[in-house]
């Protein structure tokens, strides 16, 4: 499981005040601790707590300065130039591909995985390793009117996706978007990740902190026979996979 | 029918192990000897992701056994009982890799020599040869925990492979392997999981795993090998994932094991078995050669023309 630590977004008030004040420190920790918890990428994203979007996230990739960047951008056009970010980037960079598009986050699984599809033939075409991909189906809060489809909508997606090409693309969610706003954040969260890792997920932008979460990470590597079993298997996930 | 390319990449390696330390290292050996590093399956991919080849560790008894087959005597007729001018004949005229001494005269059944005894075979044997040395326990857990930190003691700073440690009983032996330079074998009763648990366990007492050889228990042919043989493929398939309680070296006692096979030592046999001169080497040789296919970095051996045949093998594929 390839975990993307979210914790370094300006959505959260501690990571807020650090760009407010510049405080190096407090976003190097945060990536020190997600990294030390078992995350393999960092999600760094402004979110809304600067106006100036542009001098923020430079701001803080410099501040972490080797941190390996996945750079998630949606529209088409763009998705050429993050390829060739990518690219240059070297072997070892991915890329972020939502399932979306101009028309926004679908509400069915055909357009979900039709979007897919359209994204792995463009890397195709561009000789572009569908492995270097993330496709992210995109969760919705299940505390939103009518979303409570979307769980097993966005499963049945997966179950398509990763058979469109071979060697098949990663796939990641933004995890805790599933439960924002709703009782149970953590329960749902890991409830989601057990059954999403049964149809194929094998990334997460994830609370990383959430000591229940990494122990269902675990738990389903270990039973999906990704790991073998030991009796301190939920103790040694981290370190032993650790790159 | 083309042979098709295997090009399959993988993240993790088998981790890479030196045994012995020379002069420069703080010991005393000649040679010293690496294993490990293999970044693919046994004979998949390039030549470069094969790693390093794998080697013989003859086996030595503090003892003169009293339960080897003529077949296997006759080759150390004049040597058993001497430790000393056994490895020296393992080394010197079979081409033994590593010596590994096993020490069967401490068990309580077998002799049950004391620690003083133990310690001076080692420290004799250390003086005969160059080679590295596998310094093996009894099986007896209150025995070995008496006699083997002693013998750790007496080889400190040569960097020899100790072991065995088990699930139930690695405290001892791993603190003083870890003090006194050592290097480890983890040992598992045929049992993937027991397997890791053990290395997990051996690696919170802050022994490196860097130095950790696995020890799968071995089955001979006819007597469980393929065993042995699923599990060692496993072992390298999840360390090539990138599993790293399972990326250690592997070593087998395929001497012991295929020795005990009565096919290999039976001697009024039918006739078409053939003669038990050949049949004790080649049921040795078989199961030396099967287990290294699984991934066996380290294999205890110990009939002469067995060596000989599996040193063959081993030159013909790593060259």
């Amino acid at each position: 499981m390839i975990l993307i630590g979210e914790r370094i977004n300006g959505m959260f008030t501690d990571v807020k005040q650090a760009i407010a004040d510049k405080n190096k420190k407090v976003i190097q920790d945060l990536a020190q601790r997600q990294t030390q918890a078992g995350a393999t990428y960092l999600d760094v994203n402004v979110g809304t707590a600067a106006a100036d979007q542009e001098g923020t996230i430079q701001w803080l990739v410099e501040t972490l300065l080797n941190s390996a960047p996945l750079n998630k951008k949606t529209d088409e056009e763009i998705l050429y130039k993050y390829m060739e970010m990518a690219e240059k980037a070297g072997p070892k960079a991915n890329l972020i591909a939502l399932a979306m598009d101009k028309n926004g986050v679908p509400q069915d699984t055909d357009t979900r995985v039709a979007i897919a599809a359209e994204i792995l033939q463009k890397a195709l075409e561009r000789g572009f390793e569908t492995q270097r991909l993330f496709i992210d189906p995109i969760v919705l809060p299940v505390k939103v009117p009518n979303a409570q489809t979307q769980p097993a909508i966005i499963l049945a997606a997966m179950d398509q996706i990763r058979l469109l090409a071979d060697p098949p693309p990663h796939m990641t969610v933004g995890l805790s978007n599933l439960s924002q706003g709703a009782a149970e954040r953590s329960l749902i969260n890991r409830v989601f990740l057990a059954m999403a890792m049964s149809h194929g997920l094998d990334s997460a932008i994830a609370d990383v902190f959430d000591e229940n979460l990494m122990n269902a990470v675990a738990t389903c590597d270990m039973l999906m026979n990704r790991q073998i079993y030991s009796d301190s298997f939920l103790k040694v996930y981290a370190t032993a996979n650790k790159k | 029918m083309p042979v098709p390319e295997v090009a399959d990449s993988f993240s993790g390696s088998v981790t890479k192990i030196t045994l012995g330390a020379a002069k420069a290292g703080g010991g005393t050996r000649t040679s010293t000897i690496t294993v490990g590093g293999s970044r693919n399956v046994v004979y998949g991919g390039a030549p470069d992701n094969a790693g390093e080849r794998p080697v013989i560790a003859m086996d030595v008894l503090d003892i003169c056994p009293d339960d080897w087959p003529d077949a296997l005597v006759e080759p150390y007729k004049d040597v058993l009982g001497n430790p000393v001018a056994w490895a020296k004949k393992c080394v010197n005229e079979f081409g033994a890799d590593l010596i590994c001494i096993k020490f069967d005269g401490i068990h309580p059944d077998k002799g049950d020599k004391d620690a003083e005894q133990a310690v001076k075979v080692t420290q004799d044997v250390l003086k005969a040869v160059g080679v590295p040395l596998v310094l093996w326990g009894s099986g007896n857990a209150d025995k070995d925990n008496q006699v083997m930190p002693k013998v750790s003691q007496a080889a400190k700073g040569e960097n020899c492979l100790v072991g065995t440690v088990t699930q139930d009983n690695y405290k001892a032996l791993t603190a003083i392997a870890l003090a006194d330079g050592h290097c480890l074998i983890t040992h598992a009763p045929l049992d993937i999981n027991i397997a890791k648990q053990i290395n997990i366990l051996v690696s919170d007492m802050g022994f490196p795993l860097e130095k950790i050889v696995t020890f799968q228990a071995t089955g001979a042919l006819g007597y469980g090998m393929e065993y042995a043989y699923s599990i060692q493929e496993r072992q390298r398939l999840a360390a090539l994932g990138g599993d790293k309680m399972m990326a250690m070296p592997v070593i087998c006692d395929v001497g012991y094991e295929a020795w005990r096979a009565k096919e290999a030592k039976l001697v009024d046999a039918p006739a078409g078995w053939g003669t038990v001169q050949d049949r004790g080497p080649m049921w040795e040789a078989t199961t030396a050669i099967c287990l290294l296919q699984a991934g066996a970095n380290i294999i205890r051996m110990r009939h002469p023309t067995a060596v000989a045949a599996v040193k063959n093998f081993i030159q013909q594929i790593w060259q």
